[in-house]
């Protein structure tokens, strides 16, 4: 007997237990995820509906857990870098910055002019081809399969630019305390001064084809209210801060780096919806183009050794002490915060993931719409697990 | 011949030949569809198997058959098996009236739309089964989601083809080609435009077609009704979506399009048939790589707040203007 009543309290795992705690009323619990196919990967939420109605969910975190702010304490300072190419696929070249500027932070280092215009344009560009991924996996989560095909076919002309500087087309980590590994040749330059007109001419198509399309306006207007209290009291940043009407950004409100030498805007919405935060988005892409373009023009000689000139070793040792860096990432505030016990080793490295706050949200936002609803606003919260996780 | 009765072997030799038209349509189906959505989206398609991957739906077909039949834990065996089968069994059958040509009618059913609207409503107790047989619970959502819609969608598409019936007198699908034939303007559709439409979009929610494929909308349900279906039970399933698209657009064509009768009399062919059910089928794949899917809310309010009102209304005026 005492096998049989040992699986009935085995029964689903630590967290359905839980869950199903509280009283149930002729619902059902239904685990979406961790192989959902628009959790985006291994996210798991359990929700429990009505119906199709959603009386409350919960997400589940942890599957994709792979310690990096414990590797940080294990590896040298310089290292780690490689690291942050890791944690967000979507937008790894904000991550490497956020690092980098805390350990320069730390140890005082100027950035060479070059290397900081390399930077901006990096990011901006990396920052392209993460909206253009979300873009394209979000229309797919609202059922249209062909428009992530139209996002691939341009993120695939940045992955052939972005691949020259950093050697690599998803996980870089090119950026090096000082400065930044490689620098962008001709053709690259070339390569990029072609894509802008050319993804000028793509943006009024995306928005023809799909933004206008009554069907998906009618998935996304209005679903998933996350305004501005909520986003402040879940630490909410990035698109879906501005998807609520807060003109918040990092790059302009802290700014970081050389970004006080552009002149761009930033979008806001006033609707608070999942079709802010898209809109937002699409309207950001715009603006990303505008800083590259400037910074290009403004783009100093490469005299020398220019981009690493003041770099130090990787086997580095940062003064005793602590800094944070913030910069503004794909998904919202990435913030960086290191300390230093004087070692080759970091003492602590915390690393504060913009998507963990916003999907948080989620959760309050979702109660009490449909399942399909669900998958609207998770969609629109741009979530990249391993980042969730780290 | 034998004392069998003439009747008999008729319809033997047409229910043969409809699961042969059903198996080659959804050969040809698949390969258009991944074909169509290959240079919607800007790639080739299949490429490999044969030329231009010509081969490819064959061996998607004997890699499905290859694979395990697996029964889920706690599932119900007999449910869960007879699912798949009843999906398909009814699809043939909706072919037995229609008429693919001058003498291409499998069977000569004077209450054929009847014989279709009954069958092609099998297909939602099959999804119900699916999804309660399979004990998975994204079964059962994509089920108690197709039963709500093809319920819903079953109504409209009936007034329409109750108005077009009220106009022509019959409804046996020969009788009501045979009134189509001469010229273009002859055709149904310039006679009932709104029902056409109505039907196009009642199609849709009938066959369970994106942007209405919520029963199985593998963004939100994983896959369904049919997600914990392997091997040929999906194979089935996938089939009899096929074959109720080609039925579909087929009874669209009798009923709007003339069926068999070209554009100008004296060139009618079972071709002409075949032009126009390949056309709509177009249509569906377009529509289904273009769009993206309904809310359950929207696609029920769709339907009874405009499919149903419009129906009756068309269905009415439809009415009035024969007795006048």
């Amino acid at each position: 007997m005492s096998a049989y009543q040992n699986l009935e309290q085995m029964k689903g795992d630590f967290y359905t237990q839980k869950f199903e705690a509280g009283k149930q009323d002729g619902t059902l619990i239904i685990n979406m995820g961790p192989q959902h196919p628009s959790t985006h990967g291994v996210l798991r939420i359990v929700i429990e509906v009505d119906g199709e109605y959603i009386v409350r969910s919960e997400p589940v975190l942890g599957y994709l857990h792979r310690m990096h702010e414990k590797m940080g304490e294990t590896q040298t300072w310089g290292g780690f870098i490689p690291n942050m190419g890791r944690v967000d696929y979507g937008h790894p070249m904000a991550w490497n910055w956020a690092y980098v500027g805390a350990v320069e932070k730390l140890m005082g280092i100027e950035v060479p002019e070059r290397a900081e215009y390399l930077r901006v344009i990096m990011t901006e560009l990396n920052r392209l081809t993460s909206h253009l991924l979300w873009w394209g996996a979000y229309i797919l989560d609202l059922g249209a399969f062909t428009p992530i095909m139209y996002a691939f076919d341009d993120r695939e002309m940045l992955l052939d630019i972005l691949q020259r500087p950093s050697a690599s087309r998803l996980t870089y980590s090119n950026f090096r305390v000082g400065g930044v590994q490689m620098d962008l040749d001709d053709k690259c330059l070339e390569l990029i001064r072609t894509f802008i007109p050319h993804f000028r001419e793509r943006l009024p198509m995306y928005h023809d084809l799909v933004t206008e399309n009554l069907i998906l306006r009618r998935r996304i207007e209005g679903v998933g209210i996350i305004d501005e209290d909520m986003c402040q009291r879940y630490g909410c940043t990035g698109p879906v801060l501005r998807g609520a009407g807060v003109a918040y950004d990092v790059r302009k409100d802290e700014p970081y780096s050389i970004y006080d030498r552009f002149d761009f805007e930033i979008p806001t919405q006033d609707s608070a919806c999942s079709a802010g935060r898209y809109h937002v988005r699409v309207a950001e892409m715009e603006q990303s183009l505008r800083i590259i373009e400037q910074a290009l023009e403004q783009l100093p000689s490469a005299e020398g050794k220019h981009i690493m000139d003041k770099a130090p070793k990787p086997s580095m040792k940062p003064p005793a002490g602590e800094a944070y860096f913030a910069v503004e990432g794909g998904r919202g505030k990435i913030g960086v915060y290191v300390v230093s016990d004087g070692s080759k080793v970091p003492y602590r490295v915390k690393l504060r993931a913009p998507g963990f706050s916003n999907m948080n949200a989620f959760a309050e936002a979702a109660k009490g719409t449909i399942l399909a609803d669900a998958v609207a606003i998770l969609g629109s919260l741009d979530l990249i697990i391993p980042e969730l996780d780290r | 011949m034998f004392g069998i009765p003439m009747i008999l072997i008729n319809l033997v030799i047409a229910a043969v030949a409809a699961m042969i038209w059903l198996a080659l349509n959804a050969l040809v189906l698949v390969y258009c569809e991944r074909k169509f959505a290959g240079h919607i989206q800007r790639r080739p398609g299949p490429f490999e198997v044969g030329p231009h991957g010509a081969l490819q739906p064959l061996i998607d077909g004997l890699k499905l058959m290859s694979k395990q039949l697996l029964t889920p834990d706690n599932a119900d065996g007999f449910l869960f098996w007879l699912a798949p089968i009843l999906s398909m069994i009814p699809v043939m059958l909706l072919f037995m009236p229609i008429p693919y040509g001058p003498v291409l009618t499998g069977m000569e059913v004077n209450l054929g739309l009847l014989l279709i609207l009954a069958f092609s409503s099998f297909n939602g107790l099959a999804v119900i089964l699916a999804g309660w047989g399979s004990n998975n619970k994204w079964g059962v959502l994509g089920a108690a989601r197709a039963v709500a819609q093809t319920v819903a969608y079953e109504i409209p598409l009936l007034l329409t083809v109750l108005s077009i019936s009220f106009m022509t007198g019959t409804l046996n699908l020969s009788e009501i080609t045979a009134q189509q034939a001469g010229f273009i303007w002859d055709w149904n559709i310039w006679k009932q435009p709104l029902a056409f439409l109505i039907f196009i979009v009642a199609m849709f929610g009938e066959t369970n077609r994106a942007p209405f494929d919520l029963a199985e909308a593998e963004s939100e349900l994983t896959a369904g009704f049919h997600t914990e279906y392997s091997s040929m039970g999906f194979g089935l399933f996938f089939m009899a979506e096929y074959g109720y698209m080609v039925a579909m657009c087929s009874i669209c064509s009798v009923l709007f399009l003339g069926g068999f009768y070209g554009p100008f009399p004296g060139i009618e062919g079972w071709w002409w048939m075949l032009v126009k059910t390949y056309a709509l089928l177009f249509l569906m794949i377009w529509a289904r790589w273009t769009f993206p899917r309904v809310r359950f809310d929207q696609l029920l309010n769709l339907n009874w707040k405009w499919l149903l009102p419009l129906a009756t209304f068309n269905l009415l005026a439809t009415a009035l203007i024969m007795k006048l």
